[in-house]
């Protein structure tokens, strides 16, 4: 591999990064919180389309400022406060579901490194050597604020909820952080900007090297972040509506917050990790990594490139987050049991199988000397292309993952034999009597 | 290195403030009557039958326990998936060992009934 150039922007003083790093926290905090705010009208709005109805169109042009609405109700509402509730647990359980919710994107690059004339400024808002670590920890401090809102509620449809809920999302993220670990064979490091360039200098998007990795996270995704059809802990033809049944104004609101929050953060999260982040495609001249102490190895750093790649990663997670309502608004709900086994029978050991032959393909091509560009990732891409269809096609057989065609088909096959049969009874013994 | 953790103990101060402040603002605008009807946990209109401190189902223990296991085990493999191509074959050996053993492991968890859910 040729030497990369590298280009000297220099390093942020104490100050200028104080500095940088509010300004960063300020905007980023406010834009999720914006986002946030529309995704729940986006939501509407998509429900509204797949059901061939209007959906929000009141307030503000087209029902924009719906959610503003939402809001200043859900604060002038009174609380709910159940008499046999645990006083403390009920009222902190909305902060601990939200306050990670609103933390965890924290290590994610949103666009190329930005020179300023103090110096460079990286556009993460913390760009911690745990990366990814920090991600893991984050992502499951959410379960906390569920489980205890559902035992402190003292309503038995929130405990079940939240039970399940709890047992839900730490089955799941076993297998989120299972099919991160392809990712890190290939990028050698936990610093997300860092799996941006290994993308970068492979020469695909880690969704196509590791579809089976992709396909894993993807599904554990939904799960962690209770979405249909994994919406098992709010199942509302059964739970009314889990875990924050007794929760009512701007404490549900916050859990309600939390999990699209939730939902943004994962999709940039599947946007870094496996569609090459800020990345744009066919063009090299943003291939470049910012370090700590203020070098870009690569291309150079420019604004215009920041504010393209910016786009880049805006349009992934829009990409993200919309098939997330799709997916929503299409399929219904697992049974419990099914959820549980999709985790524990068949993810994680297919998991463990796809990280052992990850794993040996990796050490196989550098042992024979395949230099880590597209040749090596196209090899990557037939092992996964195998491995997915042995998935697909031999250990599903049609029962968990391609779900209701496959049963119709057999139900149609189980129906022609049976008529076979009746005809041949027929035959052999003329027409039954009526009655 | 440490000063990149800075932005994030910023973050993590906004966001608790904005979780604290979401619950006050709206505990002092919003109207509080108390009646008894509000008071009593919701099921669906009926008078609420029995405590909600009862037991529940073991299996939800059950998982838990093998959540720790096999996150622990993830946890582990991620220092070796980082440095794995530098460890080379020695380092896959033994996580192919370890991977194994948790493999069997599962499989004696399955055998013995404890991912059942029915």
């Amino acid at each position: 591999m040729e030497l990369e150039p590298v280009y000297q922007v220099g390093q942020l003083s104490t100050t200028g990064f104080l500095i940088a790093s509010v300004i960063k926290v300020l905007i980023v905090f406010l834009v999720v919180l914006v986002t946030v705010a529309m995704l729940t009208l986006l939501e509407r709005k998509i429900s509204a389309w797949m059901q061939d109805r209007l959906g929000p169109n009141r307030v503000g042009p087209g029902g924009l400022a719906q959610p503003v609405a939402d809001g200043l109700k859900n604060i002038l509402k009174e609380e709910s406060n159940p008499g046999q509730a645990h006083r403390v647990f009920f009222v902190l359980a909305p902060m601990l579901a939200i306050t990670p919710a609103m933390v965890t994107f924290a290590v994610i690059p949103l666009a190329s490194p930005l020179p300023t004339p103090w110096g460079l400024v990286e556009m993460v808002i913390a760009d911690m050597p745990i990366g990814v670590l920090f991600l893991l920890a984050f992502s499951s401090l959410g379960v906390y604020g569920i489980v205890i809102a559902g035992w402190a509620s003292s309503n038995k449809y929130a405990l079940l909820g939240g039970l399940r809920a709890g047992a839900q999302m730490i089955s799941y993220e076993i297998a989120l952080g299972m099919s991160l670990l392809s990712v890190l064979f290939l990028v050698g490091n936990v610093r997300l900007p860092e799996v941006v360039w290994g993308q970068q200098q492979l020469g695909l998007w880690f969704a196509i090297p590791l579809s089976i990795s992709f396909l894993f996270f993807w599904v554990s995704a939904f799960a962690e972040t209770n979405r249909l059809p994994f919406d098992l802990p709010e199942a509302e033809s059964e739970l009314i509506t889990g875990y924050h049944t007794e929760y009512s104004s701007m404490k549900f609101s916050m859990f309600f917050i939390a999990e699209y929050a939730h939902v943004l953060t994962v999709s940039m999260l599947m946007a870094t990790l496996f569609l090459g982040g800020w990345d744009i495609p066919f063009w090299s001249g943003d291939n470049m990594l910012g370090m700590a102490d203020g070098t870009v190895v690569g291309a150079a750093p420019a604004v215009w490139k920041t504010l393209l790649t910016l786009l880049a990663f805006v349009v992934k997670t829009g990409f993200f987050i919309v098939m997330f309502m799709l997916i929503r608004w299409t399929l219904p709900r697992f049974r419990y049991d099914q959820v549980m086994d999709l985790g524990w029978k068949l993810m994680l050991p297919a998991l463990l199988t796809v990280v052992t032959v990850t794993a040996g393909t990796i050490l196989a091509l550098d042992s024979a000397g395949v230099a880590y560009g597209l040749v090596y990732g196209l090899v990557l891409t037939a092992v996964n292309a195998v491995m997915l269809g042995i998935f697909l096609l031999v250990l599903d057989r049609g029962r968990v993952l391609s779900g209701g065609y496959a049963r119709q088909e057999k139900r149609a096959h189980a129906r022609a034999v049976a008529r076979f049969h009746r005809e041949e009874f027929e035959v052999g013994h003329g027409a039954p009597a009526e009655g | 290195m440490l000063r990149s953790y800075l932005p994030l103990l910023i973050l993590l101060g906004i966001s608790a403030a904005q979780a604290v402040g979401m619950v006050v603002v709206s505990q002092v605008l919003s109207p509080t009557k108390w009646t008894w009807v509000k008071a009593s946990p919701y099921e669906s209109g009926i008078d609420p039958l029995g405590s909600t401190r009862e037991r529940f189902s073991v299996k939800f223990y059950v998982v838990a326990i093998l959540f720790i296991v096999f996150d622990v085990e993830t946890v582990f493999l991620i220092p070796w998936a980082v440095v794995m191509r530098e460890v080379g074959v020695a380092g896959f050996v033994a996580a192919a060992m370890f991977i194994f053993i948790l493999t069997v492991g599962l499989i004696y968890e399955w055998r013995k009934g404890a991912l059942e859910w029915d």
